[in-house]
């Protein structure tokens, strides 16, 4: 029979032979497991005498301690060789496309409207909305344009076939019919912005017969045109995330009075002059004003008590300015080449 | 309006560059569109005269002339133009001359002779775009004289844009009381002195429409010579002005027009029959203007008649009939005030848009007629000769707008401008626009002058103040506004939400015209009625889209053709549709899919996109709802999709959409290589979203047990998972379809569907047995009313 050093030796032999870790397991079963051939010298303590007994069952657990430790010393070696093996062989190319769906975008003038209503509500205008077929007391009367009036010619309106809706119903030339709609909705302090769409009888490099407009409106008691300046300045700036120059030129809108045209300092060449700006150095962006009272009676608001300004501005202008667009015209053929340059949201 | 320069400096002195006056004018609301040169640099040019004129005798079309220029010897010039002939000034261009366009001009042999310099043409010269021949000059031109000096050349035409409620400066005079407020400098306008009368004769006047036309003067010149040319200096204003000389009368009355802003019209009057009548058209009534056309008019259209029938439709456009011809020897001149509402819209009516209609509509000085009616009489005597007859004023004073005193109140200005502007620049700002101002104890009491028709109360005084003082002066100072918290229902998905989902699904986004093409619309939506345009733009833009599809499949073709293989793209806008007489505007969200299911990669195959990869981009919209079990899809379809491939999509049993793949026909129709697949959701009703009410979570664990049934093939899932759902009670959590086949093992008509139900209890362990209960019970009621079989 064999010693239990040769036992022992014969163990250590096998382990170190151990190729992977299966054989390594195989190696642990013969010799650990329940009929390992070392539990079964544990077995043969029951022929020996109680004197005999303890020190040779020390011996025995000694000689698995020892097959045990090179088991596991073995084991980690091994185990480290596998993950070696793993990692050469699970080399991939990282440099290959995600799996899946890409991004899509929203449009530019979605982006600049989405950028002017959140500038504006930081500073406490809300968003409002108002129809696109309006009728002429909202589009027009409401705001001080009678009928007949030379300002309607500066307005070329889609009109509704006769019978389609109520009289005289019309496509909204301008995004400030909603203004009416704000003041007789709600009572001042009131502070609004009414994005959208608006329509004028106009197709050509410049111009399309749809187009979007924002609104502004704020009415108080002592509203003032200073305020009105340091609104639109402030607005301007953080539209276009820079310093910029900006004038009011008097213009007449007939439901603002007095009002005023804007120009930026050109924001392709910072007003030195260059084509963008018909080298003026100066960008129009904008026409606003001071409430006209007429405008303020027609909406039961006392304008001896409220004063009020209003602007109105082209998103899609904006638009243009900010994303370095030179043709509208891209904004409505929505050719996916020109879109996918406006990804992610 | 067009004007040159020169032309203000009549009346008031301006010693600023013309770019620096632009500029002052743009800034005080008269917008300077261009500023420009009235011709291109050129020198060496003088003024010359043909001397002789001869045949040049190896060409046909060339003469050889001399050429006199009041000093030295005649030059020897060769020319081409069919006009050269002795007798007349024309401008030379001496050797050494450098003409536009980089010419200049030598000594030259010109078919064997030699020519000394070259005559001009006003399109060489950058006079003109076209010319006839050499220019010829009048022949009071001073010979020698350079031409530039000649002719005034060195002037600037400035294109002012003036607004529509300021009728009073579209006019020499009008910007020039313009620069004189700005500038200050003097407007140095000499009342106008009363031709002389010597004839006796007048025209008998009858003014009917008294509201209409509350002044109105008019005068006979007899004896006039109207074939005499205009002057030159005269014709040269008028076109720098963008208008045609016509006639010296004409010219006058256009001239003056251009000058002072009143227009006037001249008849000739051996054309008149009997008394001139300014009254209503009748209904009906027609007219032939002097454009050649034939108008019908209705009796709100303000007339010029004689007794028998109309002669002008007044403040727009005179007639054919009573026009003044080259050889009319007597005229009535017409200078009326004519009501803006009497005017307005009535010359659009007719398609005419004219001088004068845009003057009166805006509103001329109504106390300007005689004063343009004596500076007409005065230079048609001066080119045409003739007599003056007297001055017939009809009218009523009373018709006339009263320019009342207005009240401005420092404290409004202040409040409204924002800051507070000294009291003499306010005053001095005022008084330079004519307004009559006295001070009182609150501020200012202010007269407008009489053309002022834009100045009626506070605020308008307000504008002109500070215009003229400078919009610049107007400090920037932030409002002061209330804090304090707005409405933000949690249940309104925010708009950028909706448009997250469909942008991270790979769609982009298209902004489409509300107006579509009505064939397009009709084939997709046959029963649809949309609501027409009055006025289109164009036939394929005539009508309001009743769904945002049109938009979207237009741009799925256009896409197509533009080699876009794969076109995801969604809009998120309103559609118009009638409801009760009235039309809803309800805001949509829609998309359509063409193409592969998965953009072109290593790691993916080309498949096409079906109506279950639509569906769940659908599905993730319904999602900002958190309540998927609210929706069902409904096996229905629109005449535009595919019928068996479409859904209509149920909230709580209303319809909020439609889901589908494009109709077979349509596809081939619009040659597509695949059908696309199309959404479209009411954008509120589909998205709102109740608050959130947590409920409490079970801490103990899940049993799940999968079925697998065979059941007829139009069974629809819905009803399987309905049946499965009531059969398996409160512990059902969850049902989940995991496989769907048809196929060999399963019997024709028939389809295998495989699903996992997961139990949980919330307050203990579920056992074994109690599952296995469970399934057999919702096994046997599968069959029972299913006709579902279980699978082994």
């Amino acid at each position: 029979m064999e010693s239990l050093s040769e036992l022992t030796q014969r163990a250590l032999a096998d382990i170190a032979a151990s190729a992977d870790l299966a054989r390594l397991d195989e190696v642990r079963v013969q010799w650990l497991g329940k009929k390992g051939l070392l539990t079964e010298q544990l077995k043969s303590l029951g022929g020996l005498t109680a004197a005999e007994r303890p020190a040779a069952g020390q011996r025995i657990n000694e000689a698995k301690a020892q097959i045990q430790q090179s088991l596991d010393a073995r084991h980690a070696l091994l185990e480290a060789a596998e993950v070696q093996r793993t990692l050469a062989a699970g080399r991939i190319d990282v440099t290959l496309d995600g799996r899946g769906e890409q991004s899509g975008g929203l449009h530019p003038v979605t982006r600049a409207r989405l950028r002017i209503e959140q500038l504006f509500c930081d500073v406490g205008f809300t968003v409002a909305q108002g129809p696109e077929i309006e009728d002429d007391f909202h589009n027009f009367t409401a705001l001080n344009v009678p009928e007949n009036h030379p300002a309607r010619a500066m307005h070329d309106t889609f009109y509704l076939a006769p019978g389609e809706a109520a009289e005289g119903a019309l496509l909204r030339t301008h995004t400030s019919p909603v203004q009416i709609r704000a003041l007789r909705a709600g009572k001042p302090p009131l502070a609004v912005i009414a994005p959208g769409r608006v329509y004028r009888i106009d197709s050509d490099a410049t111009h399309t017969p749809m187009f979007h407009q924002v609104e502004g409106l704020l009415v108080d008691t002592d509203v003032s045109f200073a305020q009105l300046k340091s609104i639109l300045h402030g607005f301007m700036e953080a539209f276009f995330e820079r310093d910029l120059a900006m004038r009011l030129r008097p213009s007449y809108f007939p439901f603002t009075e007095p009002s005023a045209e804007v120009d930026i300092s050109c924001v392709e060449c910072g007003g030195k002059g260059c084509r963008l700006c018909k080298h003026t150095g100066w960008i129009e962006v904008l026409g606003c004003g001071m409430v006209h009272p007429n405008v303020l009676a027609s909406c039961d608001v006392d304008p001896d008590k409220y004063t009020g300004y209003a602007f109105g501005m082209g998103i899609d202008r904006l638009a243009m300015l900010r994303y370095g667009v030179n043709d509208l015209r891209l904004f409505f053929e929505n050719d996916l080449r020109f879109l996918r340059q406006f990804r992610g949201g | 309006m067009k004007l040159p320069l020169s032309w203000l400096k009549d009346w008031v002195a301006i010693s600023l560059p013309a770019e620096e006056l632009s500029s002052r004018l743009t800034l005080a609301g008269f917008e300077v569109e261009s500023c420009l040169p009235a011709a291109p640099p050129f020198s060496g040019v003088v003024v010359a005269e043909i001397l002789e004129a001869v045949q040049h005798p190896q060409a046909d079309k060339l003469r050889v002339c001399q050429v006199g220029i009041g000093s030295g010897a005649p030059l020897q010039i060769v020319c081409g133009a069919p006009n050269a002939r002795a007798g007349i000034k024309v401008a030379l261009a001496q050797v050494g001359a450098k003409l536009p366009g980089e010419l200049n001009i030598k000594a030259a042999k010109l078919r064997g002779i030699e020519s000394f310099g070259m005559l001009c043409s006003a399109r060489e010269l950058g006079l003109s775009v076209a010319a006839e021949g050499i220019l010829e000059l009048p022949a009071s031109a001073t010979l020698g004289a350079s031409l530039r000096e000649a002719l005034a050349l060195d002037d600037v035409v400035l294109e002012v844009s003036v607004y529509p409620n300021r009728g009073d400066a579209m006019s020499v005079l009008g910007l020039a009381r313009e620069v004189s407020a700005l500038l200050h400098q003097p407007l140095t306008l000499a009342p106008q002195a009363p031709v002389a009368v010597t004839s006796a004769a007048t025209h008998p006047v009858k003014v009917e429409a008294i509201q209409a036309a509350p002044r109105f003067a008019s005068r006979v010149l007899s004896g006039i010579d109207n074939t005499r040319p205009t002057p030159e200096w005269m014709q040269e204003r008028l076109r720098r002005s963008g208008l045609r000389p016509i006639s010296a009368v004409v010219d006058v009355t256009n001239y003056v027009m251009l000058e002072l802003g009143q227009p006037m019209h001249a008849y000739d009057r051996a054309r008149l029959t009997g008394e001139m009548r300014v009254r209503m058209a009748r209904s009906g009534e027609r007219l032939e203007l002097l454009d050649g056309r034939t108008i019908e008019m209705q009796d709100d259209v303000l007339v010029i008649a004689d007794s028998e029938q109309a002669i002008g439709l007044a403040g727009v456009m005179g007639g054919n009939g009573t026009s003044i011809a080259a050889e009319a020897s007597q005229v009535l001149l017409e200078v009326a005030y004519f009501t803006p509402d009497a005017i307005l819209g009535r010359g659009r009516r007719y398609g005419l848009q004219t001088d004068a209609s845009q003057r009166f509509e805006r509103g001329v000085d109504p106390a300007g007629q005689e004063r343009a009616l004596e500076r007409a009489s005065q230079l048609i005597l001066q080119i045409c000769g003739g007599e003056a007859g007297p001055v017939t004023l009809s009218g009523d004073p009373a018709g006339v707008p009263a320019r009342p005193a207005l009240a401005l109140r420092r404290t409004r200005l202040a409040r409204l401008v924002g800051t507070a502007l000294p009291d003499a620049e306010v005053e001095q700002a005022l008084r330079s626009l004519q307004m009559q101002v006295e001070v009182t104890a609150e501020g200012w009491q202010v007269t407008p002058p009489s053309w002022r028709f834009d100045v009626s109360i506070e605020q308008d005084l307000i504008e002109e103040a500070v215009r003229v003082i400078g919009y610049d002066r107007v400090p920037e100072t932030p409002a002061k506004f209330p804090q304090r918290f707005r409405p933000r229902p949690e249940a309104q998905i925010e708009e950028r939400a909706v448009l997250d989902v469909l942008v991270a699904r790979g769609y982009q986004e298209a902004l489409n015209y509300a107006f579509v093409d009505p064939v397009l619309q009709q084939q997709l939506f046959p029963d649809s009625d949309p609501v027409k345009l009055a006025n289109p733009i164009a036939a394929d833009l005539a009508v309001m889209r009743v769904s945002l599809w049109p938009g979207l499949i237009k741009c799925a073709l256009e896409n197509q053709r533009r080699q876009q293989g794969r076109v995801r793209i969604f809009e998120l806008g309103s559609v118009f549709r009638r409801r009760d007489g009235v039309v809803a505007e309800p805001k949509r969200i829609a998309g359509i899919a063409l193409g592969p299911r998965a953009p072109e990669q290593w790691g993916l195959g080309r498949e096409g996109a079906d109506f279950f990869d639509i569906k769940s981009d659908v599905l993730a919209l319904l999602d900002l709802s958190n309540a998927p079990e609210a929706f069902e899809f409904e096996a229905k379809a629109l005449s535009c999709l595919h019928p068996g491939r479409s859904a209509r999509i149920l909230r709580d049993g209303r319809g909020v959409g439609w889901v589908g793949e494009l109709h077979p026909a349509r596809v081939r129709e619009w040659d597509l290589p695949s059908a696309p697949l199309l959404f479209e959701l009411d954008r509120e009703e589909a998205t709102r979203r109740d608050v959130v009410k947590a409920a409490p979570i079970s801490r103990f664990p899940q049993v799940r047990r999968d079925l697998s049934v065979t059941l007829p093939e139009s069974t629809p899932l819905r009803a399987l998972k309905d049946r499965a759902t009531v059969a398996a009670g409160s512990l059902l959590r969850e049902f989940r379809v995991f496989d769907v086949y048809q196929g060999p093992g399963i019997e024709s008509g028939q389809k295998s569907i495989a699903f996992g139900l997961i139990f949980q209890d919330n307050h203990r362990t579920l056992k074994d047995d109690e599952a296995d209960r469970l399934m057999a019970g919702i096994a046997a009621d599968l069959l029972a009313n299913l006709d579902a079989k279980i699978r082994e």
